[in-house]
Formats: C-alpha cells, structure tokens, sequence
C-alpha cells in the first residue's frame, strides 16, 4: 500500500446487483432494476456517478442473470463517464461475498482498494472519506454504518471509540445499538484469499472472522441512507434525496405556483393549470401533467400521462401509464409499465403488472395480474 | 269525483336511542302477527340518517319531495279533486309542503294528522267523513314509500269495469325469490279477482305483489267499521292482551285486516302494471328512484333536465336554477342538484343525489352518494358508494333491501350518505359509509357508520 495513497485515480468498484429485483415488481418486469429511475436517474447511475468522482475508473457489475438492455444502456452511458464496465455473471446465486472471488482476477490487479456496495443503496455516499479513513487506520477493510430508527430489522453493528468493529448481532431484540451495516464497503485485495467461489454471505461469513482478527472497522455515514429496494423504501428515500438536493443544490428542484416543497421535474415534462404538485414528488421526461391534479409523495416516470381532476398520493406510475380523470390512488400503488387506469376509479395500494387496462375499482391492496 | 290519500306515516319515538337502533332491524323485521306500530319503527328508521332532520316523505328525488311525485300522478287522473295527506307527522312539519303543493297543482290538498299511530287502514277509517265528504265516486290510496310510474288512470279504467268492486289493488311481477318480501296476491285469470292474499309469506306463494296503490269505493267503510266494531268489542269484553300484546282497536292494518279477508269474495280486484315501480324504504333506494323520476321526466316534464348551468351534463340530470354549478363541472347521468348547492370547478358528480345549500370542493368527485343539506367537501375528495339496484340481468327483479350488516358483523357495502351540515375536508375518501349530521370528518373512512 505503500505510496498509492497518492494515486486513487486508477480504483475498482464491485456492485452487487444480483437478481431480477422481484421486491420492486411489477416495475422491475419491464426494466432491470439498476435502470429503474430513481429522481429522474437510473439507481445504478447515482452510485457509479458517486464512485467517478471518488476516483474509480473500472467498476464490475455481479449479476446473476443477462440482461441485454441493461449490459448495452448501461455501457453507454459509463462511455460517457469515461469509465469501464465488466459485467460479471454468476452462473448461480453466490451470495454477497462470492462475486468477489468471481472477479479476483479484476479485483488483484493492483495493490490499491477497492469498493463493494450493494445496489440498493442510496445515500450521500461518503467514497472519498471513506477511502481516507480506511487507509488511516490501515487494516482490511472498512463498513459504512448508519443510524437507524428501528435497528431490530438490521444488523447491528458494534465498534470501539476508533471504529474497530467488536462484533455483529443480527435482527436485535434488545437494544444494544442504532448503527447498522450499510451496504457499503472498501476492502484491500487481501481479503479475496479468505473467500471462494461459492455461495457465501459476506456479513455472516466473512466479517465475523475478519472482525475477529481486529481487521474490520466501521465509519460512520453523514446524511441520509435508504435501501430503496421496495416500493415504500422507494418513495421514502426518494424524499430522503429531495430533501438532500434541497441543501445542496437546489436550483435542480422546480419552484413556481402549484409547487409544494420539494420537486423534481424532467425539462421535457407538461404541468397543466390548477395543480398541486409535491412535496416530493419526482415527474420524468416527456410525462403529461393535465390541469387540477394532486399529486404528492409520488414517482411518474418517462412518458406517462396523468389526466385532469385525478389525486396521487404514495404512488409510483410506471412508463407510459395513462391515469384517468378523477381517479383516486394511494397507499403504495405501483403501475408496471404501459398501464391504463380507466376515468373515475379508486386504486388503494395496487400493484398493477405491465401492459393491462384497469376498468373497476381496487378498494383494497392487491395485486392486479 | 274522485280523491286520494297519501299515506306517509310518522317519525318515530327513540332516535336518541340510534347507536342501538341502527342494528336492531332484524329481531324487529315484521312477520306475521306482529303490530303495526313496530312495521312503522321499522320503516322511520331505514330512511337514516336522512330522515333525521326533516320528514322522510318531504326528501328530494329528482328534485322533488318523494310524495310531490304521488301528487303529481294524482293530478294527472280526470275529476280527482281532493289529496289528503295522512299521518302522524307534526301538522307544522307538512305545513309549508301543502300550501306549495296548493299553489302549484292548483287542487284542494290538506294534510291530516292521526293523534297517534293507527296503521294504514285506522287512518282511514278514523278520517271517514273527510274522505267521504262530497260523495267521491272512489277515492284512491297510495303509500308514501313506494315510488313508481303509477299509471292511476289505467287503474281507474280497470276499477271501473269490475262488477260490486269494493278495491282494486294495483300490482306487478317480482321474481320468486323475492315475492316473499312483499304481498302477495294470487288471482282468477278471467275474471281479474283476487282469490288469495297474504302478506310477507314464508313460503312462496305467487309473483305477484301488492304494489301499495289502491281504489276503493266507499263502501269500503262499511267493512273497516266491521272490524273495527269487532276489535271493540274484544277490547271491551276483556281481551286487552291478545298474544302478549296490546290491542289498540283503533289500529288497524289495511292489508292484514281490509285486503286479506276480501280475498276470494269477489269484491277485490287486482290491476297489474309493467311500469317501473319499486318500495322506496332504504336511503339506497333513494339514488335507484332518483335515476327513473329523472327518466319519466324525458318525456313528461323534459323542461325539468333543462339546465341553466354551463356546466357539461351527460344523460339525465336535475340541476335546481338556484344551484350553482361551475362550467367546468361534469354532471350526470343520473344526478338531482337542489337549490343553492355549489358545485365547483372541475367537480364530477354521477348517479347522487345532491341537496339543499351543500358544497362540493374542486376536482372532487361523487359517485352514487346523496350529499345532506349544507354538508361541505372539500377539494379533490372523492365520495363514492356502492349501489344497490336489482339484478339487471334477472326479469323482475326489485331492489334488495340488505340489512346492514352483514352475518360478520361487517357494513354492507351501500350508496355513501352524508347526513346534514357534514364536513368532509379536501383530499380524503368516503366509500361506503353512513355520516351522521354535522360530523366533521378529519381523516378518511371505509364502509364504517360515523355517528
């Protein structure tokens, strides 16, 4: 390690993306969930363009299934970041810590670290701090922690006053901590000598030895965090991030009459008179807005068409949906893509699949085939 | 010459004792036997919460108090020259209806107040002489909680060419399966006589029904004197209680008492109709008897679906020109806007009833609901019910009265109804629920009852 402090330039990133990313159905039908927009971006993309800047210019993508359209999409918008991309395919499943024995060969080129993250994740995300705080204290491998509400859902992790991690306790009952594994990690090549090619889960196999070792620590994570994996983490941390553009840069969100809060909408996107959008809500391009809609806490992406007089709360709408006129829907409705909502009706937490007309009412959760 | 009678009934002791009331249909639902008086509870009280605040016969459908429509069949039949209103309701409760009903068809109209309840047939008798005076040829009787296309003028034709006809009972078809709900007739085929009645039966017995509409001539009082004579005379020979029960002589019933001892007489006659008819008992039935009065008016009263509004309108609608509703409102099919309602920009209302001075917020939207007097919704609310009409696919078939809750304990679904002066603030949902007056509502509601 000697001397490559000085040179970043030349970082690896390895991004689990994994499988077909079934939690967000019926979006991920149509889409591979790292092209899935999140404010107006394809998830993926928040965490490469991040990793840029912190200096990675090779970065590995683990998935465990083909998909073409996002091998292709993916590969060019990385040309235009100047940066290359290897896609790594697990014939199975290898869990979170054998796709990075798949790609040791990348990984051991150079003696400098490299990152690992979860492709879920979005956050403020801390690469530069954290390639400072690993090398300072030197050892293996570094953990983002952050701070949660509800740590008995996580893994908690426990650390001294330096950051050396003591031990992990997973799903909690008592309270011991509020700090929680957050998907995000730098490693130094040495750490691929303790993993094989097999399905292996990196937190419970590997970081209990590591930490064991005393060769595993964890920073702590300024800002927000949010595995946005499910519909309703989805709308959460898409508010988390709102509100995080509203302090660093706000010009991007949309101000006017009609605007409540933070919004975000596509250039290319049409708002008619009389609405009341936000806050938090994200609009993508080319989406029609007609006149006197309500919509708040709410994701449209490209291309879809929201009629007059109809109210969203709490909705993701898929591309080139058309809702109605006087339609109601809430709690944690997502339409697939290319779904039509006929006028008049209410939807109450639908998840509706690709390409199917909605004629009558779905008073109740439920998902709609 | 000829009158009618309208029977409309009273409101009822023990609203106050609602939370309790509201699930106590069943045990009280009238079989066989049973008083009058508690046939009346049952009916006040299916008309909540909008029979709370003003008589339920003075309720607007299309526009009109349910029993104007009576009137105004009544007004139709040649020579009828007297409508006596009859009931227990407070004189002051009808007063200003009649003078308007005087002003408006030009006719001798009053409204007769029982001292107390005395069944549909104990009016009757105890008002005799109103009814008697001038000599009328025949005097018709109608129900107020029926609602129909009632085609007395057939009925008087048909009365007429039946031999020593004390009462021709007007009809119509209902399937088997509900036939039971209502009274039934079975008749001569030559001959159009009634050969056997009863009512509410068990067991079925014909599909044919008793619609609440009758003729009778005079003589009919001959036969209420003889029983209520007879109901005297147990009265004082000591027979207080009969079953358990008080006997009031004074009440009597006329489909129990008059109609059915009648039957196989040769003196009682029974005139079917096609026409559209349905009991108007539930405040769900009130959006299904809106929806046909609005369609009668087509080709009766066409002046009445004329809207001053600019409002866009599709198919029949009711709007009162002292409503207003904005230009960029749809409207219809099937909707009654009453006087000084306000209906906002880009507000979408259907098959509901909307009522005296209520308000509907921007870009709300209401779906078979009937909105109470001076009740306010705020912007992009949405109140929705369920409705209840007869099977369309079944001929025959009439509107189901549900009870309320079903065997879970669970709201059916029904028509939403907000009682008066209820506040639903913007951008919530009302879908299947009953509002009780001048609730404020604060957060959205499903298939729940809101006292």
């Amino acid at each position: 390690m000697c001397g490559s402090g000085d040179n970043p330039d030349n970082m690896k990133a390895l991004i689990l993306v994994g499988g077909y990313g079934t939690r967000l159905r019926p979006l991920t039908l149509s889409r591979p969930k790292p092209l899935v927009e999140f404010a107006n971006k394809p998830m993926l993309l928040h965490q490469i363009e991040a990793l840029v800047e912190a200096g990675v210019r090779e970065v590995i993508l683990a998935v465990s299934y083909r998909a073409e359209q996002m091998e292709d999409e993916l590969t060019v918008e990385t040309k235009k970041l100047g940066i290359s991309l290897v896609f790594s395919h697990e014939n199975e499943p290898l869990g979170t810590a054998g796709p990075l024995a798949l790609a040791k060969d990348i990984l051991n080129k150079s003696q400098e670290p490299f990152f690992v993250l979860n492709s879920d994740i979005i956050c403020d995300f801390p690469f530069k701090d954290l390639v400072s705080f690993h090398k300072n204290h030197g050892k293996e491998g570094t953990i983002v922690v952050t701070q949660v509400e509800e740590p008995s859902k996580y893994g908690v992790v426990l650390y001294n006053e330096h950051g050396c991690i003591e031990s992990f306790i997973e799903k909690p009952q008592e309270f011991v901590s509020n700090k929680i594994n957050a998907g995000m990690y730098i490693f130094n090549p040495s750490v691929l000598d303790r993993i094989e090619i097999k399905p292996t889960s990196i937190e419970k196999e590997i970081f209990p030895l590591m930490s064991k070792e005393k060769q595993l620590y964890a920073m702590e994570l300024k800002g927000f965090w949010m595995d946005v994996g499910q519909p309703r983490d989805f709308l959460k941390g898409m508010c988390l991030y709102l509100n995080s553009l509203r302090q660093k840069r706000p010009k991007l969100l949309k101000e006017g009459d009609g605007i409540v809060g933070n919004v975000l909408v596509d250039p290319t996107a049409t708002i008619g008179p009389g609405c009341r959008i936000g806050p938090n809500v994200t609009i993508g391009p080319g989406v029609v807005i007609e006149g006197g809609v309500c919509i708040k806490r709410s994701t449209i992406l490209r291309d879809a068409i929201v009629k007059s007089h109809s109210w969203l709360e709490g909705c993701i709408i898929g591309w080139k949906c058309v809702v109605g006129q006087w339609v109601r829907m809430e709690n944690i409705t997502v339409l697939g893509e290319d779904v039509i909502v006929q006028d008049e009706l209410y939807v109450n937490g639908g998840q509706v699949l690709p390409h199917k007309s909605i004629g009558s009412s779905v008073p109740e959760p439920q998902i709609i085939m | 010459m000829l009158k009618a009678v309208i029977l409309i009934g009273g409101p009822l002791k023990g609203t106050r004792f609602r939370p309790l009331s509201l699930d106590s249909p069943k045990p009280l639902f009238p079989v066989a036997g049973l008083p009058m008086i508690q046939h009346l509870v049952l009916k006040g009280t299916r008309f909540r919460p909008l029979s709370l605040d003003s008589p339920k016969p003075l309720f607007p459908v299309a526009g009109l108090p349910m029993i104007q429509h009576h009137i105004e069949a009544c007004v139709q039949v040649p020579n009828l020259k007297e409508i006596i209103i009859l009931g227990y309701y407070p004189s002051a409760d009808l007063h200003k209806f009649v003078l308007d009903m005087v002003q408006e068809y030009k006719i001798n109209i009053r409204y007769l107040q029982e001292f107390i309840a005395l069944g549909t047939g104990g009016g009757i008798f105890h008002f005799r002489d109103q009814i008697r005076c001038g000599n009328p040829d025949a005097f018709f009787v109608l129900n107020g909680d029926v609602c129909a296309d009632f085609s007395l003028n057939e009925m008087l034709e048909f009365h007429k060419t039946c031999p020593n006809s004390l009462v021709t009972v007007m009809a119509t078809e209902a399937t088997r399966q509900q036939s039971v709900y209502y009274g039934c007739i079975v008749r001569k085929q030559q001959t159009s006589e009634i050969s056997h009645y009863v009512e509410k039966p068990s067991t079925f017995v014909s599909t044919l029904v008793n619609c609440g509409v009758y003729l009778f001539s005079l003589d009919i009082f001959q036969n209420i004197a003889a029983v209520f004579q007879s109901k005297q005379d147990e009265f004082y020979n000591g027979n207080y209680m009969v079953n358990g029960k008080d006997t009031d002589f004074n009440h009597i019933q006329l489909e129990k008492e008059i109609i059915m001892p009648l039957a196989g007489s040769g003196k009682a006659y029974v005139y079917q109709t096609s026409k559209w008819w349905s009991q108007l008992k539930s405040a769900g039935s009130a959006i299904y008897a809106n929806r046909h009065y609005l369609q009668l008016y087509k080709t009766r009263h066409p002046e009445r679906l004329q809207c001053s509004s600019q409002c866009k309108t599709i198919g029949d609608v009711y709007i009162h020109s002292s409503a207003s509703v904005h230009p960029t409102a749809i409207v219809g099919p099937n909707v009654s806007i009453d006087d000084g309602a306000v209906i906002g920009p880009g507000v979408r209302i259907k098959e509901s009833i909307i009522l005296q001075g209520a308000s509907i917020g921007n870009h709300s939207l209401v779906l078979n609901s009937i909105v109470g007097r001076n009740s306010k919704v705020g912007n992009w609310s949405r109140v929705e019910g369920t409705p209840c009409d007869p099977n369309p696919n079944k001929a025959f078939a009439k509107m189901d009265n549900p009870p309320l809750f079903n065997s879970n304990g669970k709201l059916n679904p029904s028509i939403t109804i907000l009682g008066d002066g209820v506040t639903v603030p913007g951008e919530l949902i009302v879908l299947n629920s009953i509002v009780l007056p001048y609730k404020e509502l604060t957060r959205s509601f499903k298939n729940e009852i809101l006292l």
